[in-house]
């Protein structure tokens, strides 16, 4: 029985006649999606499977079918005769257009046995005329079918063979994704063996040397290395560095990928006539004094290297020039003339050097791609893509980097080695724009990972939602780092005349399995988060920026000169609280709440609560006027008189709900809450204690500034310790304060049943008059105020919160503006209204 | 909510004013009660005698039905919130209740007191708390009732007498008193509440038209206001409105069916409206610089587009915005969904944003931001400028914004007002020049400017507009 095997992603495309017997192969060896039928197509587009005259749309369909599995990196089975060559031709093409390998099983069964098979069809028998062609065709084929871009060309020459044929299934060449190092990843060496020992030295390597001496072999106790190319040119001793590597390579030791000058150092050693510049004339020199063997080896070697390494479960990726997304795992010509070469724009820099494709400005993948070609001035982090290659044999450093680890170690080359074309360009490349946002980047369907602990989908219509708002009406990107999440109030209250209790919020936790609360006082402001930076670079923004101060949904709060000056006094204060050097940082991000609510709702009320309480009195005075008077004449109104009066008495009560915030003329204050985040750290897993101490710092040191929010500590566990928590919401509440948040004392927690909500709020009996109305107390509207779903509040609610949380991360780490803005922008999205982005 | 109907028999007008609870078809020693979709509805007499005569609807508005229900979501917005006014503002609530109570009555036949019926009655009419929206304002109770017969006093109810600064409400109460036919005072009431408060709770559709023309039969085709009734009855939706007009034309009297025919009073201000001249002045510098592939960035309802569409030189056109409310204004302006593939293809529109940058638009002739940049924040401008310059990379760019220094010779405008509330900013011409000046030179662009509309010698034309071009490498 023979066996062969094919690439286990890619396209394989069968040819054979009619009647030879591809469908029933093509049942028995792949599985039931892999194999698209020309035939079933044909039905699909036509309801007949041997309707000719739909031919064409059947092979479009199938054509955009298998793109889609080919982009998917699936294995993808063409059954039609394809007999002809243009017909392998065009599907050749489709494999090429998807980076992906091309495989032909070809079926040469006798043309007799086709024919015999063919009678016994039925209705779906094709013409004998059209099968002698069809055979006529293969056999022409036959001859040129190796030389048509096929990768493996597969030839089944009997109905035994097809029979009796096992196929297998390999790995592509460059797939290691069941490596998971970690790994050392060596950027370019460039003939510079002596940095080469000492960097493996000091990564740790153990250099092994044959009898003159010679480095032949490194090794970690449980490290690879991992070389990006161009170990040769330029630097004094290229043989040594490829005798060192090769034996590393053979020994499984390292890995290796191919760079443009052992690319073209093969064609040199093949004969090719190529330009000897840039080193590889002397290498050439030194490799011809090393004999014949030696340079058999290395061509060996040379050609042996895939053009890309996937590793660590495609987390990363080596290559020798950068990879982007879409070509990663991926075979074909560009996929390997971009690993080793790049991609130029095809202008022409001032040293008359292509200018390259900046691919890692753009690029937005998972996997972190690591890279070398262009030798930069230090080794830094691009979109998850760094360039290792920091110019030693131009005297600069031979630098490597520890995976998963990302910590860079470098040695300084011992000498200059060769002069560059043009001066090292910083690793940002020509200009840093860090500003820069782009449409994709927040045009949906978005997928945002939130790290480890989530990730929220955002559909194209909650995206577009938000565009106007963030555009037109939010603060600048570049400060605004962070939107809060909505807030869910406590389940409806189980006590008559009670809409909203402490008792369900405190049940809440307590089924989640939290120990210990803390009930913050609910002052009645704006939401507002304040960011406070020494230094403007840090956010690239303008010389004597301060900060920024906005709203819950990205507004500024106050014009510039006043909010200039409250955030001079804001860095005073914290100057004075020692905040900077407490958290070592020099900005800091805080969330809080800023008074009075005036500032913002002026508005809100004179045009909702007080016109509304205008017209709920004179319509309620009027009809209670008029059944008084009513009532004396006899009529039975005694009972529409009573709750006439009573909604009458609850206008005018309704009246004293907003009035307590009316010419609210008190100073600006911020009422902090928490710290969220600073250089290089975020504060989520602080518990709230370290919080409301820092909160207290601020308001001691700048009282009329900062606000100093009142706390409780709770115990859920204890009675007493609730029931206090209850008498003191009580007291917070009866002259009209808005209410508590309660929030699990350790701060960011996950339950029983996934994350906690990091708040719930809990608001007073009267104060709830200026969001449910009037007469929500009224035993009938109460009763229906109470059936309210708080579930999906909720669930927004912590997906607001994980993508708020990964924007403090990435800000806290130095990410780029794209992603933070990404995660902000998702907040903005669950927010705002669904719009149809289509059009 | 509170309506109160009253007939006051003058002596010896022989009138008996009891006779209204037989027009109205309601018991006068009872207190009748009717179950209403929004709540209910309460009718009875507070004063009953045959020299005066008071019937009273009362409605208890269910407020957390009215918010609740899927049904009422007519009111743009207002329905959002349960702190409301629709419990206490007669509106189109009191006309569902006018329509289920006293439907009979509407019709103007009394088997009882045929006369009466048929026969203008000194009524009054009071309700305590009516709204008027919009530009029309406290005026419009007068314009919309007068015209009728009746006097009408209309009295404003402060915002909060607590604090007198804030001046009234826009709420008042309404007394209309005339000789007027019950029926028709009924039907006039059933829609020229709702037109009041410019406001439905529930969806207006093709049967809002037909009640329209119904209700208002003798009464509103000659009524000199009748286009804004419709208008606001039918929720400003423009065929509704038509189809109204038809059905009312047909029956109105000749001598308004002429003035409605009759030709737009023209002033005498001949010059070209500035908007239709920025228009007209940006198409001439496209043209002037061979720009055929367009996009119009921050198209709005697509005022531009639609010159460009009718403009054949013009062989791609994308229009562009950041709200989408603006581009389905656009769509509809420019008929897309009736256009053909080939003119789709000619014509886009994309929801995009200027501080983003954008790759659809990557390989036009020119943008234009025409009254664009003065929307966008002084900090978002550099992002503007790089996803024009830098990414779009156009070989022409036209700008155009107001030039501040003109607005003094806009006298409604305040002094240092800017002539739109959601203009960030409003540059002179040295300032606009600065900034254009170094946007080209960062850039690689030239600029030169030119204005637009009638030039003043001292502050220059109401609008200026730069051009930026970039020569082929």
């Amino acid at each position: 029985m023979s066996e062969f095997s094919i690439p286990e992603t890619g396209l394989v495309v069968l040819v054979g006649v009619s009647g030879s017997g591809k469908s029933s192969f093509a049942a028995k060896h792949f599985g039931r999606f892999e194999v698209l039928s020309s035939d079933y197509f044909r039905g699909l587009v036509g309801n007949d499977e041997t309707d000719q005259s739909v031919t064409a749309a059947a092979f479009d369909a199938l054509h955009y079918v298998a793109g889609k599995r080919l982009d998917a990196g699936l294995l993808t089975v063409v059954d039609a005769t394809s007999v002809q060559q243009s017909a392998r031709q065009s599907l050749i093409e489709l494999a090429r257009s998807h980076d992906a390998l091309a495989t032909a099983i070809v079926l040469d069964v006798p043309v007799e046995v086709c024919l015999q098979r063919n009678e016994g069809r039925g209705e779906r028998r094709v013409p004998k005329a059209v099968i002698d062609r069809q055979h006529l065709q293969l056999r022409r084929s036959l001859k040129s079918l190796r030389r048509e871009g096929f990768t493996r060309v597969h030839v089944l020459s009997s109905p035994q063979d097809i029979d009796g044929t096992a196929i297998t299934r390999h790995k592509l060449l460059n797939d290691f994704r069941d490596q998971h190092g970690p790994f050392d990843v060596i950027g370019d060496v460039h003939g510079c063996l002596e940095e080469l020992v000492l960097l493996l030295a000091k990564l740790g390597y153990d250099i092994v040397r044959d009898r003159q001496g010679r480095a032949v072999d490194a090794f970690h106790p449980n490290r690879r290395a991992v070389f990006v190319g161009d170990l040769v040119d330029r630097g004094p001793d290229s043989p040594g560095v490829l005798r060192l590597v090769m034996g590393m390579v053979a020994a499984g030791h390292a890995l290796a990928v191919p760079g443009n000058h052992e690319d073209k150092l093969v064609r040199a050693l093949r004969g090719a006539k190529v330009t000897l510049n840039h080193g590889l004339d002397k290498t050439l020199e030194q490799l011809e004094a090393e004999g014949p063997e030696f340079k058999r080896e290395v061509q060996d070697f040379c050609r042996s290297l895939v053009s890309h390494l996937v590793l660590d479960d495609g987390k990363l990726v080596v290559a020798h020039a950068g990879l982007i997304e879409k070509y990663h795992g991926r075979a074909s010509q560009r996929v390997r003339a971009f690993a080793l070469y790049g991609q130029v724009t095809g202008e022409v820099d001032e040293y008359g050097l292509p200018v390259r494709y900046p691919w890692a400005r753009d690029y937005r993948g998972d996997a972190a791609v690591l890279y070398g070609h262009t030798p930069v001035t230090e080794v830094a982090w691009i979109n998850n893509t760094a360039c290792l290659d920091t110019g030693c044999a131009f005297g600069g450093q031979l630098s490597a980097l520890r995976y998963p680890e990302r910590e860079v170690v470098a040695v300084e080359a011992l000498a200059q080695y060769a002069e560059p074309m043009r001066p090292l360009e910083s690793p940002h490349g020509p200009q840093r724009e860090p500003g820069v946002l782009s449409m994709e980047d927040v045009t949906g369907p978005l997928h945002l990972k939130a790290g480890e602990r989530g990730s929220v989908k955002l559909s194209a219509a909650q995206a577009a939602g938000a565009l106007e708002t963030m555009s037109r009406f939010a603060t600048d990107p570049r400060w605004l780092r962070y939107l809060p999440p909505t807030m869910s109030p406590a389940d409806s209250s189980a006590r008559p005349g009670y809409l909203e209790h402490p008792d369900e919020a405190f049940a809440y936790f307590r089924k989640l399995g939290i120990g210990e609360v803390i009930c913050e006082e609910k002052h009645t402001g704006s939401r507002a988060v304040l960011l406070l930076a020494c230094d403007p670079a840090r956010f690239d923004a303008p010389a004597g920026w301060l900060g920024a101060l906005h709203t819950r949904t990205g507004r500024e709060f106050l014009e510039p000169e006043a909010e200039r000056a409250l955030l001079q006094r804001a860095h005073a204060a914290a100057e004075a609280a020692g905040l900077w050097d407490e958290l070592g940082s020099d900005w800091v991000i805080l969330d809080g709440e800023l008074l009075p609510w005036s500032l913002k709702a002026e508005s809100l009320i004179k045009d909702t609560y007080a016109s509304v309480g205008a017209a709920a009195v004179a319509a309620t005075s009027a009809a209670a006027d008029l059944l008084e008077r009513a009532a004396g004449t006899g009529l039975d109104l005694v009972a529409l008189l009573e709750r006439t009066r009573e909604r009458s008495e609850n206008a005018q009560a309704f009246r004293q709900s907003y009035r307590r915030y009316v010419g609210d003329k008190e100073q600006v204050r911020f009422a902090t809450f928490q710290v969220l985040a600073s250089e290089g750290r975020t504060y989520e897993t602080s518990d709230h204690g370290w919080h409301m101490g820092i909160a207290r710092k601020l308001a001691v040191q700048a009282p009329d500034l900062f606000k100093d929010t009142a706390w409780l500590r709770v115990s859920l566990d204890s009675g007493e310790s609730t029931a206090q928590a209850v008498q003191w919401w009580e007291e917070l509440t009866a002259s009209g304060g808005e209410g508590m948040v309660v929030k699990p004392w350790l701060n960011l927690t996950r339950g029983a049943r996934g994350w906690v909500q990091p708040g719930i709020k809990v608001r007073g009996r009267e104060y709830l008059h200026i969001i449910y109305g009037a007469d929500y107390l009224a035993e009938a509207n109460l009763q229906r105020l109470k059936q309210r779903a708080t579930d999906r509040k909720r669930s927004r609610a912590l997906q607001e919160y994980l993508l708020g949380l990964e924007a403090l991360r990435m800000t806290a780490a130095g990410e780029p503006l794209w992603k933070v803005h990404q995660m902000v922008f998702g907040v903005l999205a669950l927010e705002s209204e669904p719009l149809d982005p289509r059009l | 909510m509170l309506l109160t109907i009253t007939l006051e028999s003058a002596p010896g007008s022989g009138i008996d004013a009891t006779a209204l609870s037989h027009l109205l078809r309601k018991h006068p020693a009872k207190v009748q009660s009717f179950d209403l979709p929004v709540g209910q509805a309460h009718v009875f007499y507070p004063e009953c005698t045959a020299q005066r005569t008071t019937a009273a609807l009362l409605m208890e508005v269910d407020p957390v039905g009215l918010v609740r229900s899927k049904r009422f979501r007519g009111d743009a917005g207002a329905l959002d919130y349960y702190v409301n006014d629709r419990p206490y503002v007669a509106s189109s609530l009191m006309s569902v209740a006018l329509g289920k109570v006293l439907r009979s009555a509407m019709t103007g036949t009394s088997e009882s007191y045929p006369q009466l019926a048929a026969a203008p009655l000194p009524l009054r009419i009071e309700l305590p708390a009516v709204s008027s929206r919009g530009l029309a304002g406290r005026d419009l109770a007068k314009r919309l009732f007068a015209p009728l017969g009746w006097n009408v006093e209309q009295t404003p109810i402060a915002l909060d007498e607590q604090y007198p600064a804030w001046g009234e409400s826009q709420y008042s109460s309404l007394v209309l008193s005339g000789e007027v036919r019950l029926d028709l005072a009924l039907r006039q009431l059933y829609v020229l509440l709702p037109v009041l408060d410019d406001s439905k709770h529930y969806w207006v559709n093709d049967d809002e038209a037909e009640k329209l023309a119904r209700q208002g039969e003798g009464w509103l085709e000659d009524h000199p206001d009748r286009e804004l009734i419709a208008r606001r009855y039918l929720a400003h939706q423009k065929d509704l409105v038509a189809l109204a007009e038809s059905r009312m034309d047909a029956a109105a009297s000749p001598e308004s069916a002429a003035r409605a025919s009759a030709p737009e009073p023209t002033g005498n201000d001949a010059r070209v409206p500035l908007r239709v001249q920025r228009a007209v002045d940006v198409i001439a510098a496209l043209k002037e610089h061979g720009a055929h592939r367009v996009v119009d960035l921050g198209c709005g309802p697509g005022a531009l587009l639609r010159r460009l569409q009718a403009d054949p030189f013009f062989t791609r056109i994308v229009g562009t915005d950041v709200s989408a409310r603006s581009l389905e204004q656009a769509a509809a302006a420019l008929r897309l969904d009736e256009r053909s593939d080939e003119q789709r293809e000619r014509l886009s529109l994309l929801h995009s944003s200027a501080v983003y940058r954008d790759a659809r638009l990557s390989g036009y002739d020119a943008v234009v931001l025409m009254e664009v940049i003065e929307h966008v924040d002084a900090t978002r401008l550099p992002a503007l400028q790089d996803a024009v310059f830098a990414a779009a990379a156009p070989r022409v760019v036209l700008m155009t914004t107001p030039n501040v220094e003109y607005n003094g010779k806009y006298p409604d405008l305040g002094h240092g007002s800017l002539r739109h509330d959601d203009h960030r900013f409003e540059w002179t011409r040295a300032e606009f020049q600065a900034w254009a000046r170094a946007a080209a030179a960062e850039f690689g662009y030239t600029v030169d400017f030119r204005g637009i509309g009638p030039a003043d010698s001292a502050v220059g034309a109401p609008t200026q507009m730069a051009v930026f071009r970039k020569d082929a490498a």
